[in-house]
């Protein structure tokens, strides 16, 4: 925990409401996303025991399965969620746009909008991870054969699961998560993974404070479980009786009351993200998970093979490779858009704001072949400035132009920093107006950055070495593939 | 060492084992290991060879090394990202070129490059390869360099360190290939059969610290060390004015370690008196006019600032000693940084000290390990009272993966052993 998150929460404390710890939204919120709530019975790996879904506030859809250790059953559920679900992901895929190429890219559609699916918590995001990976193996014909859309739904699952692994995509969220980003509460990091005391914090009902708010959401009467696990009480009085009896009815009044007051919570977290205003650079990331979108619908048109159960050797570092420049990326761009991130890198000396105070726009460094226009300004700053020179540094405020550090010298209190700055002032030998930072101009510095890196080269997969048990064997599809090791 | 070098070089050059893996604890020779197998392939003409460090600084004081141990005339190419600057002690050897391509480096038979670097070239083999600080490269670094060679000597120090990455991420656990895994452990899960050597004496640390750090971080492979009682003595020439900072001082100079442990509390991670009392310590020694007298130095060679190190766990308590040092041009890094280097007198901030709680980040082993075995003389830990309870309320409780093998040593158990040893030498604010 930084300090000005620990600060955040001691004054949430004290205040006895959730303090913001983000001025602007770093998540992108859908207009129509699809709210999905599941259960899951306990005792079961993964087993769905119930889930209200729905894009609409007004129109939940509850399913629920009537034995839910009845295999059968289980895929049943997964039909009914598919025809929820596909029709939903289905109805993004309309209108496109054309992206212009790029740097190494031919021009290509994209979607222009694109599904966005809410769970309530960390374990949303992991029972749709696992009900994608039981799912997107099954056969359609012959023995134990399920409904067509059933491996589908497997693949779009197991598709928004793996996309929420990567830093900054929105494609699939959970509100505990996405809540937290943005409020700090008085309550440790465990109590903020119950949505009902984390929404308590943030928007205690007239009357009552955050603490108030959050002891009343420890009552699993008031406050069920957001899910995927279930009350034990709920378990053993209410939902064990209404299996045995084998009652549809009986058994959907329960998991009703069980589900709507998190439904409910869902809503009011979704209003509450959006009142905070947008961050400037959420709508690119939101672009970058359309193209995701937009490129594995177009995979599973062509009739390309399910998600592998587990990576190569290649596939792996070549994953963690994309998903480190994504978390080095997401870090600058919400550093670079939310001054109250950018301060956290100000207290651990990766970044330093300060006032312009002398400006040379004209200077020419002409000790190379060329002569290049390299105005320098000086910065004087208050901050415990811990830059060597040499390092390379960006101001969000001018995010195209690079400052290099000449020097720091200490000032009777604060620092003086040199910097000589490159980029953003066009291509001649003169400075436009305003490109470079004027005498009396405030800045912030940091060594954050968002530039453009070369994608890492790796061998195909076909020529994985022997440090790393030489190349795999291909992937023929195979009636075993569903069969996990301990089925 | 000798002993060791033969044995190695006979399994790599037998044509029975792709790869040979040699373990050294702290400042066992690790790096006269590298330049003599070096020299020793050269002679036998097992070339061309490639060599591979983790930074640019650790192949710079490698060539350094190198020109000296290899005949005149045989050439060794420096492959360096484009905007490299050579440093003087590098572009003064006419043995040496330059070049951020092969081809521009002429015909040269050893080739030296951060494993970055070698990552970029997409063709080429080299049929001998030497990794040095394996344990430090992490294991998609090592696919994408492992198709430039046939055969390699990997050299680490297995105690250290872990590679960490910035993400998280459990998907890959348990597979053979876990690219956040170090170089060496997915190199012997698919090799099982490869030799592994280990060099048996650390001539860094003294005999005050290597039962201690080969206890605790090393308790299978165990070394000792190279120096006996009383070759190694530090004197302090200065008196003393009394008082808790001269006796940690006084305690580390007559023993070797040294406890300074403020009142218990729990604090933000730049706990500003641990930092302060961290470079206080630095001062004193400094102040006192410590000398060191050694097996390098019979009559003694003063400790200079630059013979003193400070180590903490994270970089904003780095800055936060720092700041508190003025001019004094004291290294002050992280654990992470000061792998591989050595001083006189270490000063340590310990990564528990003023917690809550005791995470898997300050748990590990090879922070703790790196900070206490970068001494030749003296070690003082500085930390809030109270780390082995804090230990004794947080047992490890990281989940057991299938399929994962069990590392060794425990995170939590060699800071117990430490801990124990430290309770001997504590000096307390009270």
């Amino acid at each position: 925990m930084s300090a000005l998150t620990a600060l955040a929460r001691v004054s949430a404390v004290s205040s006895g409401v959730a303090q913001r710890i983000a001025t602007v939204r770093h998540v992108h919120l859908s207009d129509r996303p699809l709210v999905f709530i599941p259960l899951a019975l306990a005792g079961e790996a993964n087993a769905p025991l119930a889930a209200l879904v729905g894009s609409s506030f007004d129109s939940p859809q509850l399913l629920v399965v009537l034995q839910p250790r009845n295999r059968d059953e289980r895929f049943a559920f997964a039909a009914r969620l598919a025809a929820v679900f596909l029709s939903y992901v289905d109805s993004f895929r309309g209108e496109t746009e054309t992206v212009p190429a790029g740097r190494n890219t031919d021009p290509r559609e994209r979607y222009v909008d694109a599904p966005q699916i809410l769970v309530p918590n960390g374990g949303g995001v992991g029972f749709v991870r696992l009900l994608g990976r039981s799912t997107r193996f099954r056969r359609t014909e012959g023995e134990y054969a399920v409904e067509p859309s059933v491996p589908l739904l497997g693949r779009w699952l197991t598709f928004f699961a793996e996309r929420a692994e990567y830093p900054g995509s929105s494609l699939l969220l959970n509100m505990t998560g996405a809540l937290g980003m943005h409020w700090a509460t008085g309550q440790s990091a465990v109590e903020d993974a119950n949505l009902a005391a984390l929404v308590g914090w943030i928007d205690p009902p007239d009357g009552m404070t955050g603490a108030d708010a959050a002891l009343e959401a420890e009552d699993p009467l008031t406050w069920p479980p957001a899910g995927p696990a279930t009350d034990p009480t709920f378990d053993n009085e209410i939902l064990a009786p209404a299996i045995e009896a084998g009652s549809l009815s009986r058994l959907e009044s329960a998991l009703r009351r069980q589900l709507e007051p998190t439904w409910e919570l869902m809503w009011r977290g979704v209003s509450l993200l959006r009142n905070l205003p947008p961050g400037a650079r959420v709508e690119r990331r939101w672009a970058e998970d359309r193209d995701a979108f937009t490129g594995y619908a177009s995979y599973v048109d062509e009739g390309g093979y399910p998600q592998a159960r587990r990576d190569g050797a290649v596939a792996a570092a070549q994953r963690l490779a994309r998903l480190e420049r994504a978390q080095v990326l997401y870090d600058a761009q919400r550093a670079y858009d939310d001054p109250l991130i950018l301060a956290e890198y100000r207290l651990t000396g990766e970044a330093f704001a300060g006032t312009v105070t002398a400006s040379a726009p004209d200077r020419i460094d002409d000790s190379g072949k060329r002569r290049v226009l390299r105005p320098r300004v000086t910065v004087s700053s208050s901050d415990p400035v811990r830059f060597e020179p040499g390092v390379s540094v960006v101001s969000p405020a001018r995010p195209s132009q690079t400052g290099r550090v000449v020097s720091v010298s200490p000032l009777p209190s604060g620092f003086e920093v040199v910097l000589e700055l490159s980029g953003g002032m066009g291509r001649g030998l003169t400075a436009p107006p305003g490109s470079v930072p004027e005498v009396g101009e405030r800045l912030t510095y940091t060594t954050l950055t968002e530039s453009y890196q070369a994608p890492a080269a790796f061998p195909a997969r076909e020529e994985t070495p022997w440090t790393h048990g030489g190349p795999p064997v291909e992937y023929v599809p195979d009636d075993d593939d569903a069969v996990e090791e301990w089925s | 060492m000798s002993s060791v070098l033969p044995a190695v070089l006979s399994d790599l050059t037998s044509g029975s084992h792709r790869g040979v893996v040699v373990d050294s604890p702290p400042g066992a020779g690790k790096s006269t290991l590298v330049v003599n197998a070096t020299a020793a392939m050269v002679s036998n003409g097992h070339l061309p060879l490639m060599i591979v460090a983790q930074t640019n600084e650790q192949v710079d004081d490698l060539i350094v090394r190198l020109v000296a141990a290899l005949p005149a005339g045989v050439g060794v190419g420096r492959l360096s990202a484009q905007g490299y600057v050579a440093p003087s002690r590098i572009a003064s050897h006419a043995q040496v070129t330059v070049g951020s391509k092969v081809a521009d480096l002429g015909p040269v038979l050893i080739v030296i490059g951060t494993a970055a670097k070698w990552a970029t070239l997409s063709e080429g083999t080299w049929p001998w390869a030497i990794v040095d600080e394996a344990y430090q490269m992490r294991s998609d670094m090592l696919l994408r360099i492992a198709n430039r060679f046939d055969r390699a000597l990997f050299v680490g120090d297995p105690g250290q360190l872990d590679p960490f990455s910035v993400v998280e991420s459990e998907r890959w656990t348990g597979l053979t290939w876990d690219p956040m895994q170090s170089a060496v452990a997915v190199l012997l899960r698919h090799n099982p059969d490869l030799p592994v050597h280990r060099l048996p004496v650390s001539w860094r640390l003294p005999c005050s610290a290597a039962p201690v750090v080969s206890q605790a971080f090393y308790p299978f492979s165990g070394f000792t060390s190279g120096t006996g009682e009383g070759d190694r003595r530090l004197g302090l020439s200065g008196a003393g004015a009394g008082g808790p900072l001269d006796a940690a001082v006084e305690m580390a100079a007559d023993t070797g370690w040294a406890l300074y442990e403020l009142p218990a509390r729990h604090t933000l991670r730049t706990d500003a008196e641990a930092a302060e009392a961290c470079a206080s310590l630095a001062r004193r020694v400094l102040e006192r006019g410590a000398v060191a007298y050694s097996e390098q130095a019979r009559d003694g060679a003063p400790v200079t600032a630059s013979r003193i190190a400070i180590g903490a766990a994270h970089r904003d308590q780095v800055a936060a000693i720092r700041s508190y040092l003025g001019d004094l041009d004291i290294t002050v890094d992280t654990a992470n940084r000061l792998q591989g280097r050595e001083y006189d007198v270490t000063i340590v901030l310990h990564p528990l000290s003023g917690r809550r709680d005791a995470t898997a980040f300050h748990l590990e082993s090879g922070r703790l390990c790196v900070l206490t075995s970068r001494h030749r003389h003296a070690c003082i830990v500085v930390a809030r009272a109270g780390i082995p309870d804090l230990l004794d309320a947080h047992p490890s409780t990281e989940p057991v993966h299938l399929n994962v093998p069990v590392k060794f040593p425990d995170g939590w158990e060699a800071n117990q052993a430490v801990m124990a040893h430290l309770d001997g030498h504590r000096v307390a604010l009270s």
